[in-house]
């Protein structure tokens, strides 16, 4: 392999891609807006859930319930009728529906322990789980702080004092600002590859690089090179200036060993960019299998929902997609501070990751220009 | 023939087509230069001209591809700015774009490509049939209907346009460069075809542009055009006498201007000096098969060094794979080649240092300038750095390419582009060149301009050529030819000889003669003759016209040859639909907010028994797995910050003492906040098992009535009432595959047509947007809609998710949602110029908007700012009410109604949206 050659190769690329503006507004569009649209979209944790209370006891008690759904957790309560309240969950208005039945606060005071029903609609699968917490403590809250001023009950003597580190607000921004440029990261490397070589193909401009003095291998790094640069140096501008500047986000780590770890998933996801173009025979096909990859890398690396929560099979296959580990890596260092001496796993699984993918692309690579 | 009211009125002037003052320019570039002009009604016309000098965007504005810029343009008696007229007479004109077979579709057969054709022009069946049976029968393609059209030679795809052109009997056929890159037979048969139609249909004006003088020496009438200005006009005749020249080819080069005839001198080729026994190039029996196809077929040459060498042979008869495989790019199946004795190895670079090779297309670096492919290339040879910028400018100077050095290729024309490439070939001072059909498409002048250069490298530096070539008077100035045809060496000799051997008067006509022996031996239909019989689409039947308003015969013309496509390319449609069936098995798995096994440790400071049971009380419940207990505060930040324990307890020293005292105590938790979601989980669980707890301890320190006097919450989970994440997740993941794999399929149909050429058969025929979009948009939805009905059998037996709702209301939801989908592919497909640009903006417009804002995680009703109002615009969002309704809520059409009526309402928008991005001209 002549470096001279990847190198000049690679300028040829990064001046091919300057000439495509439409494609430079695309790539500056998904490492800013949609970077800040992402993050700012994502409800803080629980956010502004729709509550319907139907009360049938309009006590103190059952009022002070009422008022206590306040927002940013809660929507205003709507105070609906128990026959309002099928229909309306069925038309998905409501998350949350609170039956106080009729007495409730004569029997808590008689300690007959009434019952209080709480419906969720578990098909909004993200607020069921949480969001049923904490109705359930916002109810207990106020129904012994009600207690409490009624009749000096004793209070618990035991407190649990819930801290969150790296994140004190639990701010989903952060996150999600993160997970918006991993995202990034990975489509955009794969699609300027891959796409790239596939137009290349269909331009007969790959045929003509094979009559001169160049190896598939000098092609394949040039192109791995110049596309992961491009994407690497908009990933350390979007993290300085729309994340951390932008939209205020406190990164604990060292930016630097991010980038380290940016840059071994991208030699692992334009190796895929090109593996991806040498099976698809023509740009539909591409478009077909980006979507087929892009998909479950986004949904199944551990971004979007814990890993923890996946069942086994579908955690072992993707132990073999450079994402999870980039996932893994990335809250490790941006939030929680790691160093190296706690992501080196990661940092060396996406080398072998990286190293596995990039030997298959240049075998497939090497039999599709032949 | 019977035009439509509005064009017949000055029908009777005698001038077919009617230009004033047209002018047009490319951004900066100037094209055409105020032409004024009238061309005869039932001629011949010809345009001749170098290339690049308008000639292309002369026709392509006549026949109303390209919008007007300047000027007035009347063709058949109307304004061509007008696109009432436009609609009115564009049955009335046939166009065939430049380029082999470019407005054709490659996968579709001989018979479905000429038929689609029909089907736009509104004829029935019989009548379809009728004259594609005519049409085949005079060209001579009757036994290669069934033939996709990519797999024709050059001259069949002309033919192929041809008929596509005359299906609808048109007043008025435009054919820019028809035979360029066309073999002397196909050439010969494709004019004798079109007399032999203009003598049936006398009334037909035909406009040509040709780069082939010979021809328009046949012409009716010629315009010789020069840098977007018209020189002058009249019949060949005419314009011998003005000129006072004795051939067409003299006459033109005499018409232009000073500065540009100057440099153009006969070329003369000296004579080889004493014969170089050192032979350059040897084929021994080389053969190349493609599957059971025979491409090159035991064929044997010797190029001695120095040696100018010329290929010639019909379209598709092997000469570019045999070049390939000379130059190493393709693998020799049987026999060997040799450069210097050397056999040819792939894989060694020190021979591809001495070869230079010219493909057929440019395939050059469109992206770069002319000055920067010389240096690319120069640096790729690895020609010392101190003496790369000497030889780019030396190459530059040989070249004349100094006008252009920091031009786009794109921007230049063939001629140009085609010196470049040999400058580029040329860059290392190969030993060898090899050019595959280098003056294909370049004009007389550049050509001998080209031929100039060749000739003093075979002399001067005695390099050895080998170029494959159409034109005879460059085969000529040969040393020695070889003919080609089906893959075998018909003869091989000096010109001179080769003429002498067939007793005939031009190499061309011994070249034919050849051909035609050989097409007798073999008993090859390919090169069957023209008739001479009247073409049968004269008919009595003028084709229906219905061109005014929307007609759905066309629009499924468009669905219909669509719908081909997709059959052709069977792994786009497999991939659509295994692939999605594939993404909803895992993604319905993958997906889950079941939270179970949550890290957690301990940090017992305490160590009695009843802390030991507060921990246990962790470890039992299902949702938390426990870690080795944590020694200090220093391993439990390691291992936070390591991931490792998303819950941090510590138990303070004297917790069982305080506990059992009533004390007030206090314990320290920490959860992980880097991912929020799952912090939030944690911290809900580890309260509730708290206070679980503390309930126990309750009673067990103060008996029942510890808690009595409180009340019960009870939780009901409705619709999944087991919260199984595969039931709620399944029927939102099917919105997500329907509108991503839909949308990127719609997304290249249009681009792509585009990108390859065939968009210019919607500029020309009777098809409008609305047609052209919804016809294209059709079968991607019968595909999606299948898909539809597949992935929800696989929910309903693989998931077992129960089905509850209205069947019914959720299958007429599907259908508007992927009209929607799809319908968002093409507004993409229309607005984007090229399939990577397509492709980007598509993901981006369906993948982060369809799994982050339209509630599949996030009810949208809790989304703010940008996503939020992005969720409310989406059909997703609906179409995941819709669907998790009918699936898990038992819903029917009078819950869903609303969610029905935007998804309803968005189907219009988007084809309005994709019908005015799209423009009916070339602009």
């Amino acid at each position: 392999m002549r470096f001279d050659n990847v190198f000049q190769l690679g300028v040829k690329e990064l001046r091919g891609l300057v000439r495509d503006p439409m494609l430079l507004v695309l790539i500056v569009y998904s490492f800013t807006l949609a970077i800040y649209a992402g993050a700012k979209a994502l409800p803080e944790t629980l956010n502004r859930a729709a509550i319907a209370i139907v009360d049938e006891d309009r006590s103190p008690v059952s009022s002070r319930i009422d008022l206590a759904f306040t927002p940013p957790y809660f929507s205003e309560p709507h105070l609906i009728s128990q026959y309002e309240m099928d229909r309306r969950m069925d038309a998905g208005l409501d998350t949350f529906a609170l039956n106080i039945p009729p007495d409730f606060q004569r029997d808590l005071l008689a300690r007959k322990s009434p019952t209080i029903q709480l419906n969720i609609d578990a098909t909004r699968i993200s607020q069921a789980f949480n969001g049923g917490g904490y109705v359930e403590q916002i109810v207990s809250a106020e129904v012994a702080e009600f207690l409490a001023r009624t009749r000096n009950a004793q209070t618990a003597p035991i407190e649990l004092t819930l801290r969150a580190r790296f994140n004190p607000e639990l701010k989903k921004a952060w996150f999600g600002a993160i997970d918006e440029v991993i995202t990034s990261i990975t489509m955009l490397s794969i699609i300027l590859t891959g796409a790239a070589l596939i137009r290349e193909r269909e331009h007969g401009t790959i045929e003509h690089l094979l009559v001169m003095p160049v190896t598939p291998l000098e092609i394949m790094v040039s192109k791995v090179w110049s596309m992961g640069l491009v994407v690497l140096a908009a990933s350390a501008l979007s993290i300085v200036f729309v994340v951390k500047g932008w939209l205020a986000v406190t990164i604990d780590g060292s930016v630097a060993l991010f980038l380290l770890g940016a840059a071994l998933q991208l030699f692992a996801t334009t190796s895929m960019g090109i593996f991806l173009a040498t099976v698809a025979g023509s740009m539909p096909q591409f478009g077909l299998l980006l979507m087929m990859t892009l998909l479950p890398l986004q949904t199944l690396s551990g971004s979007m929902t814990p890993r923890e929560s996946m069942p086994q099979f579908v955690q072992d296959i993707m132990l073999a997609a450079p994402n999870t580990h980039f996932v893994m890596l990335a809250q490790a260092i941006l939030f929680r501070g790691a160093g190296l001496e706690a992501v080196w796993p990661q940092l060396l699984a996406l080398a072998v990751i990286g190293s596995a993918f990039f030997a298959i692309a240049l075998r497939r690579f090497r039999t599709f220009l032949a | 023939m019977s035009t439509t009211a509005a064009a017949e009125a000055p029908a009777a002037v005698g001038s077919v087509v009617h230009l004033e003052g047209v002018g047009l320019s490319y951004g900066k570039t100037r094209a055409l230069e105020s032409i004024t002009l009238d061309l005869p009604s039932g001629c011949m016309v010809g345009i001749i001209g170098p290339d690049g000098v308008g000639k292309s965007s002369l026709l392509a504005l006549i026949a109303g591809a390209r919008a007007i810029q300047e000027g007035r343009i009347h063709v058949l008696g109307g304004d061509m700015a007008s696109a009432r007229h436009r609609r009115n007479v564009c049955p009335d004109i046939a166009y065939m774009p430049q380029g082999l077979g470019k407005n054709l579709y490659p996968t579709l057969s001989v018979f479905e490509n000429i038929d689609f054709f029909g089907r736009l022009f509104g004829h029935g069946k019989a009548e379809r049939h009728r004259r594609i049976a005519g049409l085949l029968r005079d060209t001579g393609l009757t036994p290669f209907a069934d033939r996709p059209a990519a797999k024709l030679s050059g001259g069949m795809k002309q033919k192929v346009g041809l008929c596509c052109a005359l299906i609808h009997d048109p007043e008025l056929l435009i054919l820019d460069e028809p035979t360029t890159g066309v073999d002397p037979l196909s050439r010969r048969q494709f004019w004798e075809l079109i007399s032999a139609i203009r003598s049936s249909r006398p009334g037909m004006s035909v406009i040509v542009s040709t780069a082939y003088m010979e021809e328009a020496a046949q012409f009716d009438f010629l315009i010789a055009m020069n840098a977007g200005r018209v020189l002058a006009t009249g019949t060949p005749a005419e314009l011998k006498r003005q000129t006072g020249a004795d051939t067409l080819d003299e006459a033109f080069i005499r018409l232009l201007p000073e500065a540009d005839r100057s440099s153009h001198s006969d070329v003369v080729i000296p004579p080889r000096g004493p014969d170089h026994d050192e032979i350059a190039i040897e084929a021994d029996h080389l053969t190349r098969r493609f599957n059971d196809f025979v491409a090159v077929d035991d064929v044997s040459f010797r190029i001695r060094k120095g040696e100018i060498f010329g290929f010639l042979g019909s379209n598709g008869c092997g000469k570019t794979t045999t070049m390939k495989m000379l130059t190493g790019l393709l693998p020799v199946s049987e026999g060997t080649a040799r450069l210097f004795g050397k056999t040819i190895d792939a894989g060694d670079m020190s021979v591809r240092r001495r070869i230079g090779y010219m493909s057929q297309g440019f395939s050059l670096y469109s992206e770069l300038t002319v000055v920067q492919n010389l240096d690319l290339h120069a640096r790729l040879f690895e020609l010392p750095a101190d003496t790369i910028a000497a030889r780019v400018d030396e190459m530059i100077a040989r070249f004349d390419l100094a006008d252009i050095a920091d031009a786009l290729p794109d921007a230049l024309p063939l001629g140009l582009r085609q010196r470049l490439s040999l400058a580029v070939a040329m860059i290392h001072a190969p030993d060898i060149l090899i050019l595959d059909e280098p003056t294909s498409g370049v004009d007389p002048v550049a050509r001998d301009r080209f031929w100039q250069i060749l000739a003093e490298l075979s002399r001067k530096d005695n390099v050895t050529i080998f170029v494959s070539t159409h034109f005879m008077n460059e085969a000529e100035r040969c040393d020695r030819i070889s003919l080609m045809h089906a893959g075998k060496v018909l003869t091989s000799d000096s010109p001179a000889a080769i003429v002498g051997a067939h007793s005939t008067a031009t190499l061309e006509q011994a070249f034919i003669a050849c051909l035609e022996e050989a097409i007798a031996d073999t008993a090859e239909p390919a090169g069957e003759p023209a008739t001479a019989s009247p073409p049968a689409s004269a008919s009595p039947t003028p084709a229906r016209r219905r061109s005014a308003g929307f007609n759905p015969t066309r629009m499924l013309a468009y669905s219909r040859r669509e719908t081909l496509e997709l059959r052709r390319d069977p792994i786009r449609a497999t991939l659509a639909i295994l692939g999605s069936v594939l993404l909803l098995f895992v993604l319905g798995y993958g997906i889950s907010m079941d939270v179970e096994n949550l890290s957690f440790a301990v940090l017992d400071r305490d160590d009695t028994a009843i802390s030991r049971d507060y921990s246990l009380q962790i470890a039992g419940s299902r949702y938390f797995t426990e870690k080795p207990p944590i020694s200090d505060y220093a391993d439990l930040d390691r291992r936070m910050r390591a991931g490792e324990i998303g819950l941090a307890i510590e138990l303070p020293p004297g917790f069982g003492r305080d506990v059992s005292r009533g004390r007030h105590v206090e314990i320290g938790a920490w959860v992980d906040g880097a991912n929020p979601t799952r912090a939030e989980t944690l911290r809900s669980y580890a309260q509730a098992i708290h206070a679980n707890w503390l309930a126990q301890k309750g009673r067990e320190l103060y008996g029942e009535a510890a808690i009595a006097g409180s009340y019960q919450l009870e939780v009901r989970y409705r619709y999944n009432p087991d919260v199984i994440s595969v039931v709620a997740m399944a029927p939102g993941i099917i919105p997500l595959l329907l509108v991503l794999i839909p949308a990127v399929l719609a997304a290249l149909a249009v681009v792509r047509e585009k990108e390859l050429g065939s968009i210019v058969n919607f500029y020309v025929t009777p098809v409008t947007r609305l047609e052209f979009l919804l016809g294209t948009q059709l079968p991607y939805v019968v595909l999606a809609f299948a898909n539809f009905l597949l992935l929800v059998g696989f929910a309903l037996t693989v998931f077992g998710v129960p089905f509850t709702g209205s069947f019914a209301t959720y299958a007429l939801a599907a259908l508007l949602y992927v009209t929607a989908t799809t319908g968002m592919g093409l507004v993409i497909s229309a607005f984007m110029k090229s399939q990577i640009a397509a492709l980007f903006g598509t993901v981006l417009i369906t993948l982060i908007p369809a799994i982050q804002y339209s509630g599949l995680i996030d009810p949208v009703s809790s989304l703010q700012g940008l996503g939020a109002a992005i969720g409310r615009l989406y059909p997703t969002t609906y179409f995941v009410t819709i669907s998790r309704g009918a699936f898990s809520k038992g819903l029917g059409f009078d819950t869903l109604h609303n969610d029905l009526l935007a998804l309803a309402v968005m189907v219009p928008i988007l084809v309005i949206a994709g019908a005015m991005l799209l423009k009916k001209q070339a602009r």
